[in-house]
């Protein structure tokens, strides 16, 4: 068994599946991190990333350019998000219902859409599709053990990474990214201060529109090379997960959605070895639905902890500081 | 008041009431409109992808009353919707977001299939020992979700996704190590006991006795709701858990025994559904019953009462779509479309309470200009 183990995590295949089975769980948990910054929670992410692994493919069999597809996917589950937003900040609808109704539209809607098209309601393997590209990188590809995991990977591996450090700055560096603070701590505050929720709103739902379909196309023309039906396997809703352990930074994200992508990676692994397929299947979820739960738990321990120093007049050192709760401590929102 | 008891308005006097409340009336006419523009939608959408789409169109509106065994396919579509709905209205009545009914309804029908295939038992006795068994799980995977909201604040809807996906597997893992047949090509579980099956409504149909099992159930959800304590609680605990909580309600409480009835009931449903309408376990997948629970319970304002109605319409709209499919170019898939449209515009407040908010500006504008009226009168005097 531990040498099992050693073997895994020594191996360079390894961790080039945990590199690729991460990144699409990344790119939606950034998505999931700045909606929930701003107060609002995208649900709708597993119907975005549907949507833009099904445009994407038919696009860029249509043109012939994966880039293409890519920017077409992204357009699609940027109209999800704008869906989402519609009907959530302009008509009052419950957030959470509206995603999960977009998600059930997205389900049935893409497998419509690809039957219409192919008459094959599974795969798209009759459509002519491009995958992005994989990158070799020159030097690094000669190195024994770094070479095999990190040349040849997907180029939205690296824009995922890419994306890291966008969303970090967004959220840290730029004016933008204390707006949204703002507006996802106290909307009246924010309003008072001259900024317009709604806008903020809008703006990080196409955020997480642009990550979820650089995802998704990338579970369709990447990961695999064609559309399958539900090819999304719930990591929009991981992702959802995902943000609650990632505590609303774009770095967090990285080792929140690393939890899922190196038992994901596992479990392919697992398969060999004999174990009920069923049960590793479910491992994944598992393992991000337990540090959901320990996730919630410490900062829930924390806050009350928080709460009882001010009850008893002893406060932290620097003052008050701002503490997660409410939606951003994954719920406890009335609907 | 007085000490004289206020009388409850009979039958007929609450239907007059319902069309002389326009807070009741408009909803209930923007629901109904909700339906009719899916309706329009999907027949836009025929138009759209058919190549004969007027055949389509007639197949999708009126296959249901077209051909007998079409009608009695639908109501045998309405019995699984009418239990998750039913959970569902529970649920939302709380105002929790919870989907785990899924979860308790796949392992309800596990538990069945269990059941059914080791036991022998009496029949009658032994569809009615899987029901309850059935429930009893469902209700206890129902708490899942309500547990870890309640103790450390964990999004409800979130989890139960997750435990969704994680039942799943393991019913598949079950019905695969333990109960599969190995005679079957297809992912089938071994053939349920003669005694397991719930008795035919209708001789040559498929009508099942679990369509008077969901009946029944209508009418206990109702009562329970709106005519007994706990109903009440749930009630008061959903619509403002603080002033619950200042009244005395113990709202965590209630919340638990919410979900663990809710999910009782998706369980239950899940196993009618198993000893009604097969003779083995043969999901291949995730049937997602809970999906449409939350349509159902949507459509019915949330209100059990109107559940049955509800779930007729979405059978009907199922079952129109699968005998178009089946006859046309259409994929059953589109059906997705229009329930996820459904459910935008009813979650939309703005757009349920249009009338309402039109009424209210209009009334206000009127007070303003009378008001305004009257101080030039008496600014004149």
């Amino acid at each position: 068994m531990i040498e099992f183990i050693v073997n895994v995590f020594t191996s360079a295949n390894y961790w080039f599946i945990v590199l690729r089975s991460t990144a699409p769980i990344l790119l939606v948990t950034l998505g999931a991190v700045i909606t929930e910054s701003a107060g609002i929670k995208n649900m709708a992410l597993e119907g975005s990333m549907l949507w833009a692994a099904l445009v994407g493919v038919i696009v860029s069999s249509w043109t012939g350019s994966a880039w293409l597809g890519l920017l077409g996917g992204i357009l699609a589950a940027v109209a999800i998000a704008l869906t989402l937003g519609l009907f959530a900040l302009k008509l009052d609808a419950n957030a959470v219902l509206c995603g999960v109704a977009l998600n059930l539209f997205s389900t049935g809607g893409t497998v419509f859409v690809l039957f219409s098209l192919t008459g094959d309601k599974g795969i798209s393997s009759s459509l002519a599709s491009k995958t992005l590209p994989f990158i070799k990188i020159p030097f690094i590809q000669d190195i024994p053990w770094l070479g095999k995991v990190i040349s040849g990977q997907n180029v939205v591996i690296w824009l995922a990474i890419a994306a890291v450090v966008v969303v970090h700055f967004i959220m840290n560096k730029a004016t933008i990214g204390r707006r949204i603070k703002a507006t996802g701590e106290n909307v009246e505050a924010a309003k008072a201060a001259g900024i317009d929720p709604d806008h903020i709103k809008f703006f990080t739902l196409i955020v997480s529109g642009v990550l979820a379909g650089i995802a998704g196309c990338f579970l369709s023309m990447g990961y695999t090379s064609n559309f399958t039906s539900g090819i999304a396997a719930g990591r929009g809703y991981v992702a959802n997960a995902a943000q609650v352990v990632a505590g609303g930074t774009a770095v967090g994200a990285i080792f929140a959605s690393l939890i899922f992508g190196l038992t994901d990676a596992m479990a392919t692994y697992l398969q060999n070895v004999g174990l009920p397929p069923e049960l590793i299947q479910a491992l994944p979820y598992f393992v991000t639905i337990l540090g959901f739960i320990v996730v919630t738990l410490i900062r829930d321990r924390r806050e009350s902890i928080r709460k009882k120093k001010l009850f008893e007049g002893k406060l932290p050192k620097g003052g008050l500081k701002p503490v997660m709760t409410g939606s951003d401590a994954g719920g406890a929102t009335p609907v | 008041m007085n000490s004289k008891k206020t009388k409850r308005p009979g039958f007929f006097g609450s239907i007059r009431l319902f069309f002389t409340d326009r807070d009741k009336l408009e909803p209930a006419l923007i629901t109904i409109l909700a339906g009719a523009f899916s309706i329009l939608m999907g027949v836009g959408l025929i138009f759209i992808v058919s190549k004969d789409p007027v055949t389509s169109t007639k197949n999708f509106l009126l296959g249901p009353v077209l051909r007998t065994y079409n009608f009695y396919y639908l109501m045998i579509a309405m019995v699984p919707i009418t239990f998750t709905g039913l959970a569902m209205c529970i649920i939302y009545k709380l105002r929790y977001m919870s989907l785990i009914v899924d979860s308790s309804f796949y392992i309800g029908a596990v538990v069945a299939t269990a059941i059914g295939v080791k036991l022998s038992l009496p029949p009658g006795i032994h569809p009615a020992v899987a029901m309850i068994a059935a429930g009893l799980v469902g209700g206890l995977i129902g708490l899942l979700p309500a547990i870890l909201k309640i103790k450390w604040r964990a999004n409800e809807l979130v989890s139960s996704l997750m435990f969704n996906y994680i039942f799943y597997f393991i019913g598949s893992f079950i019905i695969l190590y333990y109960l599969r047949d190995r005679d079957q090509t297809i992912l089938a579980s071994l053939p349920f006991q003669k005694s397991f099956n719930l008795p035919k409504l209708v001789e040559n149909t498929q009508l099942h006795a679990g369509f008077i099992i969901a009946a029944v159930f209508v009418v206990i959800v109702s009562i329970f709701l709106f005519r007994t304590r706990w109903g009440f609680e749930i009630r008061i605990a959903g619509a403002n858990p603080k002033f619950a909580a200042y009244a005395g309600i113990p709202v965590a409480t209630v919340a638990l025994y919410a979900h663990f009835v809710a999910g009782f009931i998706g369980g239950l449903g899940g196993a009618v559904e198993m000893s009604g309408l097969y003779r083995a376990f043969i999901w291949q997948m995730n049937p997602s019953y809970a999906m449409d629970g939350v349509i159902v319970a949507m459509l019915a304002r949330k209100n059990p009462k109107f559940v049955p109605l509800s779930a007729f319409f979405l059978a009907y709209l199922r079952v129109g779509a699968d005998f178009m499919s089946r006859r046309g170019d259409v994929a059953f898939e589109f059906i997705t479309l229009l329930q996820g449209m459904i459910i935008l515009i009813l979650a939309s407040d703005k757009i349920l309470n249009y009338f309402k908010a039109r009424r209210l500006r209009r009334n206000a504008l009127l007070a303003e200009s009378s008001a305004n009226a009257a101080a030039a009168q008496g600014g004149q005097a």
